[in-house]
């Protein structure tokens, strides 16, 4: 599998992310600096890791989402290449326009770094096809702007096309009807606050993630 | 030219900044306020020729986050 994880000025989980798909996916991916203009065009993934770009400037991912490299992402992403964002990864699809709604600050106004638990909604996109349907995992979470918002019709829209991807067991950060990661419409697009990159073998303590990339690996076989 | 763009929270927006400031002012003893919503304040100096439609593009394209955001643009001097 040929895949690209993007970095950024304060990316910080691009490495971990790297690991995680050339472990799972065979492949070492190619790191893509946010000041590239073009992407290789043969990709299976691009992946958007989790950190603080841009230190959180203006709003969580608004720059990034501006940056150099972003119109290729979201013309592969138009084309149907899958993109993946983690956490900060996440908020940058969002301030891009490729995912509905934003991340705003959690309601009880705290940084969360811990396990949670979820529960899998939707089980045909390329990334959650081996979970099973309301299957409870756990993944870690580590944010402050982790607060899922749309309006109302926005989020009636996401549940009626199966397009809330997972949910929190529990209400985590206030996020709208608990939800942690969405589709776009075509569903080649997912954006998710918790981290399956760091739950990908059992040294750490679950691998609960791994299924996210091996979805992955059977959609391309 | 300078322009300042107030930056503030649609309505029906939760402000969970605000509430925190909100209980914060009543703990001090201060009761008679009714709600807080949090803003963002930006300062732009431009050159003279920038017209209203390129400020706007600005706040639309960056400066706020239409989904959940409306902002203002008052122009000083």
């Amino acid at each position: 599998m040929k895949a690209a994880v993007l970095v950024f000025p304060g990316s910080n989980c691009d490495r971990d992310l790297a690991v995680a798909i050339e472990k799972i996916c065979g492949n070492k991916p190619v790191m893509v600096w946010h000041q590239e203009s073009e992407l290789p065009d043969d990709l299976d993934l691009i992946a958007v890791p989790g950190g603080f770009s841009y230190g959180d400037y203006l709003r969580s991912g608004a720059m990034a989402a501006r940056s150099a490299v972003m119109p290729a992402v979201i013309k592969q992403a138009e084309r149907g290449v899958p993109v993946l964002g983690i956490c900060n990864g996440f908020q940058i699809l969002t301030e891009a326009g490729l995912l509905p709604g934003a991340l705003m600050r959690n309601a009880g106004l705290s940084f969360i770094c811990r396990n949670v638990g979820l529960e899998i909604q939707n089980t045909t996109s390329p990334f959650t096809r081996l979970y099973k349907k309301n299957q409870k995992i756990h993944l870690p979470v580590a944010h402050h702007d982790g607060n899922y918002t749309a309006d109302e019709a926005t989020l009636d829209q996401l549940e009626n096309e199966d397009r809330v991807a997972l949910r929190y067991t529990e209400n985590v950060n206030g996020s709208a009807r608990n939800i942690a990661g969405v589709l776009n419409k075509k569903g080649n697009v997912l954006g998710l606050m918790p981290h399956p990159e760091r739950m990908i073998e059992d040294a750490h303590g679950g691998k609960d993630g791994y299924n996210m990339f091996a979805s992955l690996m059977q959609v391309m076989a | 030219m300078k322009a300042n763009v107030h930056v503030t929270l649609k309505n029906g927006v939760l402000d969970p900044q605000g509430k925190a400031i909100h209980h914060a002012l009543e703990r001090l003893g201060f009761s008679g306020v009714n709600n807080v919503r949090v803003g963002r304040l930006i300062e732009l100096d431009l050159d003279d020729n920038v017209s209203d439609q390129e400020i706007e593009d600005m706040c639309r394209k960056l400066l706020a986050n239409m989904v959940i955001e409306s902002f203002r643009i008052e122009k000083v001097a």
